[in-house]
């Protein structure tokens, strides 16, 4: 265990040490979310077309918003694998006696914090928009473990996708492809209530969806989540050990 | 010390090893034996099977048959007890230019498990041999390509492997730097006593580096041997560039598919 710690840390600090020394990559992430709420949150919120209960639309988003962010950032994780793997850094990390799995997951810790700046990133537009959010400590660290495990399950997913297509072409196309209807196939924007059955089905498998819903619930004074949180993280945290132990198996392919 | 120089098997032993990607069979039933301590050149034109050969050898790609032992362990079933006894060096560039070369080695030193007490000094040791002391510090994005390759050896000895394996080292270096790197892995061998064995297409390479060469041609071994040997036996103004052209189909076929030749062309872009 102190050795999968030890190989985890390493290549997670290593991420973080690029991550501060360049933040261009999260300057331009923080963007999307800004027009996503301020923009598109305030309009919807105005027109009242969507029932969200007791919170108002804005409040009702900025949950969803947040999973969004933590989604996207996380998907296309896959280019920079592949990326490494065109340099010839996926083969030397291979080559060294660390363990797979600590070299993936590594990888999804990297990706924990882009989704905590992303937190951060949403906290600061939604007080500035007024949202009521929750303050107390315990919720918050809730929604920071939400995040790590969101942006642990969305990398890892990534990173399976970029095993299998092993080229950046073909990852951009397979990326485009799958955010959107995971986007759109989950509560991020509208409630679970407003969609025809068959959706409501595809929305229920969707780890998305728990994402926003735990979110939901620990982020906004009087959010309303649909499943307890021990569903909600227990959903996350089963969908995260399948891929990762996916990509455990699939990562020393992209070394052939 | 390890299993293999004990027993007195060679520190890399290959038997009818073998990989096919679909129909193509890029490594055909090769024999080899790597004597410890002596540099060991593969020699081939771009497709003959030198890097399906490492990757087989390095645990980063399974044989479709045959076996392999490297420092006394078996590939396929002993791959971890292999990786904490080899040193590799990919033809890809593969120091992090975003790190510092301090950075880089430091990584590598916890990957593979150096005692945190030794990691600093061990990092000090490496740089100082392969000359970077100075830019330690410094981004390796602003490094030259020699000094990203010696880096690279750097990181591949850190932790002290019984074998070194480098895929096309020198590829993309200017004259100088590629001399520099001969004489850093002459330095190795003298040093510390390692077995390195090193693909390459480059004649005056294997010439100035490797104690014996084999040349393969279509996946197989063609012949093996000392280079001065090898010349002798073909007569008495044969250079290794004939020997090659011989052994190797003549060098008239053109091996190397398009990703091989992308590959190459992104070493040498990166190096400058």
């Amino acid at each position: 265990m102190r050795r999968f710690l030890r190989e985890s840390t390493a290549i997670a600090q290593i991420e973080l040490i690029k991550l501060t020394r360049d933040p261009t990559e999260l300057i331009s992430r923080a963007v999307q979310p800004v027009l996503w709420l301020v923009v598109f949150g305030q309009v919807l919120a105005h027109v009242h077309g969507i029932y969200t209960g007791e919170v108002g639309y804005l409040a009702f988003l900025t949950p969803g918003i947040l999973a969004q962010s933590v989604l996207f950032s996380a998907i296309f994780y896959g280019i920079a694998v592949i990326w490494e793997r065109d340099l010839g850094v996926v083969h030397k990390l291979l080559v060294s006696p660390a363990l797979r799995a600590s070299l993936v997951f590594g990888k999804a810790v990297s990706a924990g914090f882009r989704g905590l700046v992303q937190a951060v990133v949403i906290y600061l537009i939604a007080l500035a928009t007024h949202v009521a959010l929750r303050e107390d400590p315990r919720a918050i660290l809730g929604v920071l473990a939400a995040v790590l495990l969101g942006s642990g399950i969305f990398s890892t997913f990534s990173l399976v996708i970029a095993c299998i297509v092993k080229t950046r072409e073909r990852f951009m196309g397979i990326g485009q492809v799958l955010t959107m209807p995971l986007f759109f196939a989950s509560n991020a924007i509208y409630p679970l209530e407003l969609m025809p059955p068959w959706l409501r089905f595809v929305a229920q498998a969707n780890p998305l969806t728990y994402l926003v819903d735990a979110l939901r619930g620990l982020m906004i004074r009087g959010g309303e989540h649909v499943h307890a949180y021990a569903v909600d993280f227990g959903v996350l945290l089963a969908v995260f050990c399948v891929l990762l132990a996916i990509a455990v198996r699939l990562y020393p392919t992209l070394a052939e | 010390m390890n299993a293999s120089s004990e027993s007195g098997a060679p520190a890399v032993a290959a038997s009818a090893l073998t990989r096919r990607f679909g129909t193509l069979t890029a490594v055909d039933r090769v024999d080899l034996a790597v004597r410890h301590g002596e540099i060991f050149g593969l020699l081939g034109a771009n497709g003959a099977g030198k890097s399906t050969m490492m990757k087989m050898l390095t645990t980063l790609l399974p044989p479709t048959s045959g076996s392999a032992r490297v420092g006394g362990f078996d590939i396929t079933r002993e791959p971890a007890d292999v990786r904490r006894r080899i040193g590799y060096v990919p033809q890809l560039l593969s120091a992090d230019g975003a790190l510092t070369g301090q950075e880089n080695l430091r990584l590598s030193a916890k990957l593979y498990g150096l005692p945190r007490a030794e990691r600093s000094a061990r990092i000090a040791d490496a740089l100082g041999f392969m000359g970077l002391a100075e830019a330690a510090h410094k981004l390796v994005r602003t490094y030259s390509g020699g000094m990203v390759r010696r880096l690279e050896l750097a990181q591949a000895m850190l932790h002290r492997p019984a074998i070194l394996f480098l895929d096309e080292p020198t590829i993309g270096l200017d004259p100088m730097a590629r001399h520099s790197v001969w004489d850093r892995l002459s330095d190795l061998r003298r040093d510390y006593g390692m077995t390195v064995l090193i693909t390459t297409h480059d004649m005056e390479e294997a010439e100035a580096l490797c104690d014996r060469i084999a040349i393969l041609h279509a996946g197989r071994i063609a012949v093996v041997g000392k280079p001065a040997e090898l010349r002798t036996a073909l007569g008495p103004e044969a250079t290794l560039d004939d020997v090659f052209a011989h052994y190797a189909g003549g060098g008239m076929t053109e091996g190397g598919d398009f990703a091989a030749t992308a590959r190459t062309r992104r070493t040498a872009r990166r190096l400058g």
